[in-house]
């Protein structure tokens, strides 16, 4: 959205100061923001119930099931509140190490993120 | 007809265990009759009476239900108020006039207080004096149980444990939902197996005694959390208890087991029936949609009955459909 609406802003300006603006905002903003990588909540499991990402990703859980879910961590740095049929929970992973989580109401049901460091 | 009624004058050397086994003579609305085989019994089939099995009039008698699951609005059942309706008309059209109604858990489906709220109001329909409840998983999601207690306070206390005496027998309320831990089963907690330890200290051996919990007080089946990792050690100090009636719900479903002189069952649910423990083809304890036409089959409720002097206890289970 904010490069639209940079991109927006921007057309008004010669196309000199846009490529000048492009190389200077638009590539470092890519390096950070990689895309976020979906894990599934559906019939009672995680899927993937591992995910192997790079420090700073964002990792998006939806619940598909009829039943609620939540997730906690392991080391308590993350947790959900419950989620309904189709409720989404975010979390972005900035430092390095393996996150085991679990649903609090399900416990059998746990996954686990290696972070590394970019 | 009835186990208990073969069992009462049997002079076998094993009579304890088998008069304990004899509690578990149980009865359906479609009159199933149960029998016993290695401690845990199976319904032998229908009968061609479909009537219901006459109360003794010194009976203290009430009633369960379980998991009405409030708030639940999906395929499964779009009407889960209307399924606690039926109930509730079944249970003030009983001839004998149930004592109170327990309610065995997840009484919401989202701990929601308007779930709550309107739970409470349904259970004001119930002709009977009292509806005592304990909590599911299902009413401690977020706030643990402060939004359940909001509603349900069973002693003013702010505490989901507690017990009541009630016509020679001895009541419990557990919660064994807040201790659920990575990759077990829940569990009851140390300061609530303590309380019990002290609650039971008081009495004689011989009160009858009927615990109320909502998950199952055995391993049902552990691969989908239907257990309580530290049963044990409630059971354990109910062993040296004459007559132990536990009741549980969670698993939408009436299964029963004896260990002893305890007999634990599992009731039906008002809201939707789950799969059998390890189902096969099913794969995850989540709701069964079933036709339209079946669901009233699989919900229901349960009539029981305790007569002084005796340890068997009556069970009868109701469908909705009956």
């Amino acid at each position: 959205m904010s490069n639209l609406f940079l991109r927006n802003r921007l057309a008004r300006t010669s196309a000199a100061c846009l490529f000048a603006a492009c190389v200077a905002m638009l590539v470092p903003a890519m390096a950070i923001a990689a895309d976020p990588v979906a894990v599934s909540i559906s019939k009672f499991a995680f899927t993937p119930a591992e995910i192997s990402i790079a420090a700073g990703t964002r990792v998006v859980w939806k619940n598909a099931d009829e039943t609620p879910h939540t997730l906690a961590s392991r080391d308590k740095t993350f947790a959900s509140k419950a989620l309904d049929t189709d409720d989404t929970f975010e979390h972005t992973f900035t430092d390095a190490g393996d996150f085991s989580y679990f649903c609090t109401l399900h416990p059998f049901m746990t996954g686990v993120v290696h972070v590394h460091k970019q | 007809m009835t186990m208990s009624d073969s069992n009462r004058n049997d002079a076998a050397p094993d009579l304890a265990r088998r008069k304990a086994l004899g509690c578990l003579a149980a009865w359906t609305g479609a009159a199933v009759v149960w029998s016993v085989a290695g401690g845990v019994p199976r319904a032998l089939g229908a009968t061609n009476s479909g009537g219901m099995p006459a109360v003794s009039k010194n009976a203290l008698t009430f009633v369960q239900i379980s998991d009405t699951h409030i708030g639940f609005h999906k395929e499964a059942n779009p009407d889960v108020a209307g399924s606690f309706r039926r109930a509730i008309a079944d249970i003030n059209g009983l001839p004998h006039a149930p004592a109170f109604v327990v309610h065995t858990g997840d009484v919401s489906h989202l701990s929601k207080a308007e779930e709550f709220g309107q739970a409470r109001e349904l259970m004001q329909e119930l002709h009977v004096d009292r509806v005592h409840t304990v909590p599911g998983e299902h009413d401690a999601l977020d706030d643990g149980l402060d939004g359940y207690l909001k509603f349900f306070d069973h002693d003013g206390k702010g505490r989901t444990w507690y017990s009541f005496d009630q016509g020679g027998v001895h009541f419990i309320g557990l919660s064994n939902v807040l201790n659920f831990k990575m990759g077990t089963m829940t569990s009851l907690g140390d300061e609530q197996i303590a309380w019990l330890k002290r609650d039971l200290a008081r009495l004689p051996h011989s009160t009858p005694i009927v615990v109320l919990a909502h998950i199952p007080m055995w391993t049902v089946w552990e691969p989908w959390g239907w257990g309580t990792a530290d049963s044990a050690a409630a059971l354990a100090l109910l062993r040296p208890f004459g007559s132990v009636t536990v009741l549980n719900g969670h698993i939408h479903q009436a299964l029963q087991k004896i260990e002893g002189h305890i007999a634990l069952h599992t009731g039906m649910s008002l809201a939707y029936p789950l799969p059998t423990p390890g189902q096969a083809g099913i794969g995850e304890p989540g709701p069964v949609k079933v036709p339209a036409g079946e669901l009233g089959k699989l919900l229901g409720t349960r009539q029981l009955s305790l007569v002084r002097g005796q340890r068997e206890l009556a069970l009868i289970d109701t469908p909705l459909d009956h």
